[in-house]
């Protein structure tokens, strides 16, 4: 009772390069949170809160445009 | 990763190949992987094709899960503007000769080429897959859009195996134009 939760972010989460990204894809496939998704068909965008750090769309990414980025 | 119906889609690829050479007329179907992208980019501004719909990518991302991949990363200039744009010129280009030799034949001009070009230099007799039913010109493009499509199949199926699984979506050229369309429609997007 009284207890506060608190969501724990992980520390790192995935950030792709928009200027390289070719919108293919690949990355949303894998993503088990839908944390990242191609947004207006024109570049991968991670939802920060949701990225876990996993790795799995940084391994998939075939132009490998994305990469695990310590938070602030 | 959840399994959605989209994920077997790479029927599609085998099923286009497979009809495609006994019967060349079938790859007129191909023109479906020209409209259906377009027809997401323009009409909704986005890339939900490429992203699910295509056969061609999940063909590759299946290949990629049954270990055909060696996953190394693509070279840089791969990835890179010059090329892609470069890529998407040449390849519809080799449309548009396409187009220009179907009209010579319909305008009777030429005469029918009953040959499937590979990487637009190997030219390999195809006479079993056109019966004669229709006219010279429908069978034409139906060559030349096999001839297309299988080319790059097999440039996609290459850099598959020596990069990632879905190396070709890079510089794929109707994921290019896609792009190209969905920043028009929406530029200066927020970070």
């Amino acid at each position: 009772m009284g207890e506060r939760i608190t969501k724990k972010l992980s520390p790192r989460y995935a950030v792709p390069d928009r200027e390289l990204c070719a919108a293919c894809g690949a990355c949303e496939d894998v993503c088990p949170l839908g944390a990242i998704a191609v947004y207006q068909g024109q570049f991968a965008k991670v939802k920060e809160t949701l990225c876990v750090g996993c790795g799995k769309c940084v391994r998939e990414c075939p132009a490998s445009i994305i990469k695990l980025e310590v938070r602030a | 990763m959840n399994k959605h119906w989209y994920h077997y889609l790479w029927i599609w690829s085998l099923l286009y190949f497979g009809l495609g050479f006994f019967n060349i007329l079938f790859s007129w179907l191909g023109l479906i992987s020209f409209a259906l992208p377009l027809i997401m980019a323009i009409f909704f501004g986005n890339k939900r094709f490429c992203n699910r719909y295509c056969d061609r990518g999940q063909t590759l991302r299946a290949l990629g899960q049954l270990g055909f991949s060696r996953r190394k990363d693509m070279p840089a200039w791969m990835k890179g503007k010059a090329f892609r744009f470069g890529f998407m010129v040449f390849f519809f280009g080799m449309f548009g000769s396409v187009l220009y030799t179907t009209w010579l034949v319909y305008s009777g001009i030429e005469s029918l080429q009953q040959v499937v070009s590979l990487l637009w230099t190997f030219h390999f007799p195809w006479e079993w897959a056109y019966s004669g039913d229709v006219s010279p010109w429908t069978a034409q493009f139906a060559f030349g859009l096999y001839s297309l499509m299988l080319t790059s199949e097999v440039i996609a199926l290459v850099t598959m195996l020596l990069f990632r699984p879905r190396s070709w979506c890079v510089y794929c050229p109707m994921g290019t134009l896609t792009q190209l369309i969905c920043q028009a429609k929406s530029p200066n997007l927020p970070e």
